[in-house]
């Protein structure tokens, strides 16, 4: 690639990606790849300094509220503001008519608006928010708001938004229905694979609802600009989709919308989207010419939501005794909440990972998300790929068992290994899951001690993949999905400028590493300057476990392209050709000649004047034989092998979690200490939906809305958790890095199930494993899962 | 309202306050002290744990009137980045803060073990972090940090707090 900007811009491959020239898989690296040495950010973190979006005060600065519906689904039939209007210190008062602008997170399901219009679809919904000089005045104030409502019969369950006679809740569009997305895909023949099996075993699971619970709750600083600008700090995933959804919800320009992401209490999925907070606080900074702040309490984040999916599934499999898998056949379906949020990729998510990690070659799928007056599901860590993954593992362990085989083998027999292109035509560059499966076997003993242990104990084992971001972005275009811009002044410091969001994943400590390897210089001498949209390019956000494979290749583009013209500057200093020149340990030297990280810099800017880069990244094309796949494919797939020990108190019914081996495939390993960090959360967080976490509802109305009452584990419920890192260099991860922030979490769940299954010999398919369903799977009579509703659309 | 006198951070403070607020609202908003979070408000999570007369304590349910003549620690006076106090130090090396925002809490609970326990077994260890969510780092890095610091210090004979 060029060092110089050309004039028919950046070079394109056949393939369509754009990234830089070289990907240095498998380099020996001197930066990346150190353990224990702190992250970029970590000491702000560590002392309180750290400024999330709630430590943010300006002057004049307003305090806005929210009243939230009382109803699961009702007609608004009045809205009385005039004693909230009359209280001393309020300044305004908004409904959903001040911003009748409809958005949603994917363009084709742009559902919702800021305050509901017209009626409220689930109990927590926003319908008035109030702006006062103070929290406490502004809070008072929803108090005195009168609104009537019409109460509508509510759609609370799957089956519910499934029977025609049930209310419509979205009532625009062409054929209204309860349906988010339904998606049939059938490859191979599914029926000759029934025809050849020896065994053939069908099951219904059900896995529960659950939520992220980030211990910083959603919250939004607005401030208008001179000239009618607005800048606007936000607590999100996704800086860049906040930008775009602001921008069009307020009728404003992007380029007069500045959207900047200070530290962030972490998201697990849950900060995807725009939310009320954002659009309340700028439409009422703007419309008082005076900051606002709209920062939500915590019952608030739990009506905002946006985790899992609960979802019913039915998966049938048939099975030749030597384990191998002829056929799968599966449908799922999803209680969704009341608005699409992601739900139309969940719909495709459920399906188009069935088959990976292992070759399966007639597959037939249906999965519906489902509309229902509850709060709006949407993405959460392993988003919709994690439930039907703890259904196939569950479903793999059983038939081991009817065919006699071990489980562990029969994955082996199975699994894939790349390059590989699936039956559904994912493509799989790189694949670790055999080492994985080795590691996490051998480091468990599961070989001996599984099926020996004493009753109550038990092993059990699962493997999983997930990908590293989407080929295809939210919106359609050809755009770079990361960018990367550098510049390096005379003092040597390298300033990184991304759209990335680091929310504690740790990527500014990637971008430093990565940057810092490719100059030969401490990451301490590199600032990041990530997600402000004034700033920094565009990155697409912390989603899909996207960020080190594309931000991080976009970091080594513009890298390399700085050092190429550095090198090119230096070279005739040191006397030799600019391709011989090494960048270490703060010194660019050749053949036993050298000078210091900075004077190169200096070098390079008295001959060709500032110094500064770019860099990007966009994905290749996704394969192209097969249209219906626009959700699934990634440049690249992690996978995962995952061992659960479990304590089970036969008398109590009480599961402990004692120990989870967990070896990850992430490609290569460009900083352990984060890279286990992001293992042991994902361990962390698939211990407390195996057996703590599930949203539960009565009539709508959730019953546990506060951190004491959903259970979250704390550390006696955590497991002791062994993070092995798997090393499978993909050839187009940077440096052959892939992803470990999502991955891990899905084989959890499963293996704790066949866990459980080795301890007590019973079988539980709907987590999470509470003391009642172990005691009654004890007693023989379990809790039964309900029955899988037909997916056959009924006309209304 | 009443005027209370109390020490933060080791300054000499003396404040009006409204009878209901929260000592960590009287932090936050009066003071701009804004390291100790607001996590729920409820006490059940532990993100704005300080030390009031060097015991642990949730400043969202202590009210702020009845910390009068206390002695008030919170993150940002238990440590600086020039002078980390040893909790903070493991924390950074092993990374055991990834989104931060339970950090500051979790700092102050496990400094605070460390005032009235140099040298705490792993069951005084749980027994204080049992009341801190971590949603992040499925505490391994946080034990890691905290028995490391047990491990050094058990090797000191000045038990760490010279």
């Amino acid at each position: 690639m060029s060092d110089t900007p050309t004039d028919d811009g950046p070079p394109r491959s056949p393939d369509g990606a754009m990234g830089p020239d070289s990907f240095h898989v498998g380099e020996p690296t001197h930066i990346l790849g150190q353990a224990n040495e702190g992250k970029i950010d970590g000491v702000a973190k560590i002392t309180g300094s750290a400024v999330f979006t709630d430590d943010i005060r300006l002057p004049r600065m307003a305090h806005a509220k929210l009243l939230r519906s009382p109803h699961p689904h009702a007609r608004i039939l009045s809205i009385d503001t005039r004693r909230a209007l009359e209280m001393p210190g309020v300044l305004a008062v908004m409904t959903g008519e001040d911003l009748p602008t409809r958005h949603g997170a994917i363009p084709i399901a742009q559902d919702e608006t800021a305050l509901a219009i017209g009626k409220v679809r689930y109990v927590g919904e926003p319908v008035v928010c109030i702006a006062a000089t103070t929290e406490e005045v502004a809070r008072a104030a929803t108090r005195t708001i009168r609104v009537v409502y019409e109460p509508l019969d509510a759609v609370l369950t799957v089956e519910d938004a499934l029977d025609p006679t049930m209310p419509v809740i979205h009532e625009q569009g062409k054929r209204p229905s309860n349906t988010t997305r339904r998606v049939h895909q059938h490859f191979g023949d599914v029926d000759q694979g029934f025809a050849e099996a020896d065994c053939i075993h069908e099951a219904v699971y059900q896995y529960p609802g659950s939520t992220h619970v980030p211990l910083e709750a959603h919250a939004a600083v607005a401030e208008p600009l001179p000239e009618g600008r607005l800048k606007l700090w936000t607590s999100t995933q996704n800086p860049h989709y906040v930008h775009k959804t602001v921008s069009h919800v307020l009728g404003m320009d992007e380029t007069d919308v500045r959207i900047i992401k200070p530290d962030v209490g972490a998201g697990y999925g849950g900060k995807c989207e725009t939310f009320v907070t954002d659009l309340c606080a700028s439409w009422l900074a703007l419309k008082l010419d005076r900051p606002v702040k709209c920062a939500l309490e915590r019952e608030e984040v739990f009506y905002a939501h946006r985790g899992r999916h609960p979802t019913r599934m039915r998966v049938k499999m048939g099975m030749k005794n030597d384990g191998r898998i002829t056929a799968i056949d599966f449908e799922a379906i999803a209680n969704g909440g009341a608005y699409a949020s992601y739900g139309v990729v969940t719909a495709f998510y459920l399906g188009v990972f069935l088959t990976l990690p292992y070759t399966v070659n007639n597959v037939r799928f249906t999965t519906m998300r489902m509309y229902t007056n509850l709060p709006p599901c949407g993405p959460k860590r392993g988003h919709g790929a994690l439930q039907p993954r703890f259904a196939i593992e569950s479903h793999i362990d059983k038939m081991a068992e009817l065919i006699g085989m071990d489980p562990a083998q029969l994955r082996r027999t199975q699994m894939i290994t790349a390059p590989a292109t699936t039956v559904n035509e994912l493509h799989v560059p790189s694949c670790g899951l055999d080492s994985c499966l080795e590691e996490a076997l051998l480091a468990s003993g599961y070989a001996a001690r599984r099926g020996r242990l004493p009753t109550g104990r038990g092993l059990g084992l699962a493997a999983s993949v997930y990908m590293c971001g989407a080929l295809h972005g939210v919106y359609r275009d050809d755009l770079p999905h990361s960018g990367v811009q550098l510049q390096i002044v005379r003092s040597g410091r390298v300033t990184i400028f991304s759209g990335t969001a680091d929310i504690g994943q740790g990527s500014n400590q990637m971008l430093a590493g990565i940057v810092a390897e490719r100059l030969g210089i401490t990451p301490k001498l590199c600032r990041v300057i990530e997600g402000d949209s004034d700033l920094c390019p565009v990155d697409l956000g912390s989603y899909s476990s996207r960020v080190t494979f594309m931000a991080g290749n976009a970091a080594i583009d513009a890298a390399d392209k700085i050092r190429a013209v550095i090198a090119q500057a230096v070279a005739p200093s040191l006397g030799a050709v600019p391709a011989a020149l090494e960048f270490r340990n703060e010194t660019v030297s050749a053949a036993g000649r050298s000078v210091s990280w900075k004077e190169a810099v200096r070098i390079a800017e008295a001959a060709v004047g500032t110094l500064g880069s770019t860099g990007s990244y966009r994905p290749p094309k996704a394969h192209r034989s097969f249209r219906r796949n626009p959700i699934g494919p990634s440049p690249a797939y992690s996978f995962t092998a995952a061992v659960a020990e479990v304590d089970v108190d036969i008398e109590s019914g009480i599961v402990a979690v004692d120990r989870v081996w967990c070896a990850h495939d992430l490609g290569r390993v460009l900083n352990p200490t984060i890279a286990e960090g992001q293992i042991e959360g994902c361990v962390y967080m698939g211990v407390g939906e195996a057996i703590l976490e599930e949203q539960l509802y009565d009539q709508g109305q959730m019953q546990t809305p506060s951190i004491l009452e959903y259970k979250v584990p704390t550390v006696y419920d955590t497991p002791t958790i062994e993070a092995i890192l798997v090393e499978s260099h993909d050839p187009g991860g940077p440096f052959g890095a892939k992803e470990v922030g999502e991955g891990p979490q899905l084989a959890i769940v499963p293996a704790i199930a066949n866990a459980i299954h080795d301890a007590i010999g019973v079988r539980l398919d709907h987590p999470p494993f509470t003391p009642e369903k172990v005691l009654r799977a004890l007693q023989g009579r379990p809790i039964a899962v309900p029955d899988m509703p037909s997916l056959t659309p009924k006309p209304r | 309202m009443p005027c209370i006198e109390l020490t933060i951070n080791g300054e000499r403070i003396a404040e009006t306050v409204p009878d209901h607020h929260s000592l960590l609202d009287f932090l936050r908003e009066d003071l701009g002290l804004t390291g100790s979070k607001h996590g729920c408000d409820m006490g059940d999570c532990g993100a704005c744990t300080v030390m009031v007369d060097d015991r642990p304590q949730l400043s969202c349910i202590t009210l702020a009137a009845l910390c009068d003549g206390s002695d008030v620690q919170t993150v940002e006076g238990v440590g600086r980045h020039d002078a980390l106090h040893p909790v903070q130090a493991a924390l950074h090396r092993h990374v055991g803060a990834q989104c931060g925002y339970c950090t500051p809490g979790i700092v102050m609970r496990l400094a605070a073990l460390l005032k009235v326990d140099p040298s705490p077994t792993d069951d005084a260890i749980f027994s204080a972090l049992g009341a801190n969510i971590c949603r992040c780092t499925g505490y391994t890095k946080i034990l890691a940090a905290a028995r490391e610091i047990v491990d050094t210090w058990s090797n000191h004979s000045d038990g760490g707090f010279a």
